[in-house]
């Protein structure tokens, strides 16, 4: 008699056993590219490994969306087949980060900055245009602004826009944002928050006297109510601002870029966010993206230096590239040239160029 | 009788009342009913209406050379370094003879799918034959030619706020009135992995991905659970260590599914080490989630088969053992094989423990094996929901219409097994 239950334990057994065969081999020699890091890099750097999937012999490369922080810190990790080659990042590394790479032998890091990204405030279409300075940004979203005397700090009291500067109109502050874990949340409160509140000169001279305090002022978004965590679909945030015009939404460029009929970017000291003024430096809010490679994987892993090439090629990051078309702002000419020179060589990154 | 005439006033009195108590509850509930209806043929018409367009695609038709000198310079075939991409942007000079200006050719090459070149390149390695003739080959239009042709781009809006220009439009129109422009079902949806172009992306990873997980899930979890509750309703004695185990498979069924994806991330990736991303962990993890399921539905099953039947069997000289898989297992399985169906359309639908075993990737390579990088169906919904791209507006509602089709189906099975082979005493 064939014994259904038998049947069933062997095949299980079977399974089991192939899949542990074929992993120790897939984990002996890894023949496709690991990418983690940053969802803002995310786009980019899958169209990249699309491409590159497409056009060369290689694999495509497997991109996990995991956030800078937290694709540090598996890259950190150590050396190795099991562990990222490479990790996408909206900031640059942070010197404790790198500490800890080195303790886990990741000693040689090859830094690559492809480019720029904006941080827009938008709003709907057909809602009003907006012009505001990074102070405006700050009182309208810190939980705490500047009282009448120097020193003093009072709970943010305005409810209007025109509170904050008589020039501005009279709506409710309602501002969609990412939620802290999200590296656009940490780039625009560093780059509007904390911009808009070194322009009071008290608080400004107490990064010098006080730097804890003086992060915890500018960093700090109020919680009444005025700014809503819309969570880190950007998607969203474009359907609730059609469907509220006199919300206002905070995301990537991009996303401003491939909506340009739904939604409109606000003015931030005198620039609109335009892909000019942001490759130009002039609109405030953007920073720059980078991703990290380790130098102990390429030539180790097949396509590794040749998916670097690919990257930093003037067809994926030039001006006219493939990736300018997706909303990457790309580099002037020159530092192009200089990063691309040094990742040819592979040259590591050392804390000093910090 | 004068205490039952006094009765039956006071009935009479209190009828109205409680027959207006029993049609507002009866009310209330039709009510509720209805809300519950129109919540779900709103969800449903929305999901139809933004999805059911993106089971078509726009094509282009034109006119390719598989010219010998680009693809065969030296006389020999050179495919993997042959410019397919300039074959196909001179048919479109030679469609449109009056585009001059760089730019203006440069907003001409954009309406059709950057694919085309490689859709050349296969359909050579396919065919050498091809080599020096003329063909006419339809080839996906580019994602914003496609949002324009679905009426998904409001042309009466300025030039400058829609991706789609107004040289672009008229391109298309004249495409479309020369019976060059059609839209065909779209089988990249179907045949490819995913892709950072809508029109090139498809859920055949993501099916596979799920495919291989569900697998490993059944293997492991439809045995293991069976075994337990056969033991348990069987064989164990009762006493405080059985009702222990019994109270904490219960609470397990209600553990929340992303903590045994932390579980999973710990013990399968960190400890065992297991590769991220690989089908086998997903298994591992949703099995995990699964065997409560199973082992509730089973037991239930196995209670359901009447006293009488063991203690015949015992009766005319049968061991436990004997007991149990001859007589009452075949009784239970319906309800067993239900039970996992059940639990197999749970897993299915779960995306939260996947977030923590690495398996929401960008993975265009569609997965061969249990080891192999890969994503499930719920995953890439989230992926494409979260792309900036406006074609995958509708790939979302898409994808998420042929998962919801796969659980009815699942759902489905269970319904007619149940009906069909479930005996009732």
């Amino acid at each position: 008699m064939t014994n259904p239950r038998t049947v069933l334990v062997l095949l299980a057994c079977a399974v089991l056993a192939s899949g542990f065969a074929t992993d120790a081999e897939a984990q002996a020699n890894r023949d496709y590219i690991y990418i983690v890091g940053s969802s803002t890099v995310y786009p980019f750097s899958t169209v990249v490994a699309e491409r590159f999937g497409r056009g060369t012999e290689f694999k495509t490369p497997k991109v996990e969306s995991t956030g800078s922080g937290g694709g540090l810190k598996l890259f950190c990790d150590g050396v190795g087949v099991d562990h990222p080659d490479i990790t996408n990042a909206s900031r640059a590394i942070k010197s404790s980060e790198v500490e800890r790479c080195a303790g886990n032998g990741v000693t040689e890091i090859v830094e690559v900055k492809i480019g720029y990204d904006g941080i827009v405030i938008a709003n709907a279409i057909s809602a009003i245009e907006m012009e505001l300075t990074r102070k405006d940004i700050f009182l309208a979203l810190a939980k705490e602004v500047p009282g009448g005397a120097d020193g003093e700090l009072i709970e943010n009291p305005y409810n209007t826009w025109k509170d904050v500067n008589p020039e501005l109109p009279d709506v409710r502050i309602e501002m969609l944002g990412p939620p802290p874990t999200s590296g656009t949340r940490d780039a625009f409160v560093e780059l509007a928050m904390e911009g808009g509140c070194k322009a009071i000169p008290w608080i400004s001279a107490l990064k010098k006297s006080d730097s804890s305090a003086y992060k915890s002022i500018c960093h700090t978004i109020r919680e009444d109510g005025a700014f809503v965590e819309a969570g880190e679909n950007d998607n969203l945030i474009v359907q609730k601002l059609e469907a509220n015009p006199n919300a206002f939404g905070i995301f990537g460029f991009s996303f401003l870029d491939q909506n340009s009929e739904k939604v409109k970017g606000a003015m931030v000291d005198g620039h609109k966010p335009t892909f000019d003024a942001i490759a130009d430096g002039d609109y405030p809010v953007s920073r720059s993206l980078f991703f990290y490679a380790k130098k102990a994987h390429v030539d180790v892993i097949p396509g590794l230096r040749e998916f670097l090439r690919e990257f930093t090629s003037e067809r994926a990051w030039g001006d006219e590239g493939y990736l300018a078309e997706r909303g990457l702002i790309p580099m002037p000419a020159e530092e192009r040239g200089a990063v691309s020179a040094s990742v040819r060589n592979l040259e590591p990154l050392t804390m000093a160029s910090q | 009788m004068p205490s039952s005439l006094e009765t039956r006033k006071r009935v009479e009195a209190g009828l109205a009342r409680r027959h207006r108590r029993e049609r507002l509850f009866k009310f209330s509930g039709m009510l509720a009913t209805t809300v519950g209806v129109v919540f779900l043929g709103v969800f449903f018409f929305d999901l139809f209406a933004k999805g059911s367009s993106a089971f078509v695609q726009t094509h282009l038709r034109l006119e390719v050379e598989f010219s010998a000198d680009v693809i065969a310079p030296g006389g020999e075939l050179d495919i993997a370094y042959a410019d397919f991409d300039g074959l196909v942007r001179s048919a479109l000079r030679a469609e449109f003879p009056e585009v001059t200006g760089r730019g203006d050719r440069r907003e001409l090459y954009r309406i059709v799918s950057s694919s085309a070149g490689y859709q050349m390149q296969d359909m050579i390695e396919l065919d050498p034959e091809l080599l020096g003739t003329r063909q006419s080959i339809w080839f996906p239009a580019a994602s914003t030619v496609d949002m324009y042709i679905k009426g998904n781009i409001d042309a009466t809006l300025d030039e400058s706020l829609r991706p789609i220009s107004d040289q672009q439009i008229a391109w298309v129109e004249s495409l479309r009135e020369s019976g060059f422009l059609e839209t065909h079902f779209n089988r990249a949806l179907f045949s490819n992995g995913d892709s950072r172009d809508p029109e090139l992306a498809g859920i055949k990873g993501a099916l596979m991905g799920s495919f291989y997980m569900l697998i490993v899930t059944v293997v492991l979890a439809f045995p293991i659970g069976v075994a337990a509750a056969i033991y348990l309703e069987e064989f164990a004695p009762r006493n405080r260590w059985s009702d222990l185990i019994e109270v904490n498979i219960n609470n397990l069924a209600a553990v929340p599914s992303i903590v045994f994806g932390l579980l999973g991330l710990a013990v399968f990736i960190n400890w065992v080490g297991i590769p991220r991303s690989a089908p086998l962990v997903g298994g591992l993890v949703l099995s995990l989630l699964t065997l409560p399921v199973i082992i509730i539905a089973s037991r239930a099953a196995i209670k359901a088969v009447p006293p009488s039947i063991r203690e015949a069997a015992l009766g005319l000289g049968a061991s436990r053992m004997q007991v149990v898989f001859h007589h009452v297992m075949p009784l239970a399985l319906p309800g067993m094989l239900t039970g996992t169906i059940i639990g197999m359309s749970r897993a299915l639908g779960e995306s939260a423990p996947l977030l923590m075993i690495g398996m929401v990737a960008f993975i265009v390579d569609v997965p061969g094996g249990f080891s192999d990088p890969a994503t499930a169906l719920p995953v890439q919904i989230y992926l494409w929901a979260d792309s900036p791209e406006r074609a995958f507006a509708e790939r979302t509602s898409a994808a998420i219409i042929v998962l919801l089709g796969f659980l009815l189906l699942m759902n489905l099975a269970a319904v007619i097994i149940r009906k069909r082979m479930e005996k009732k005493w």
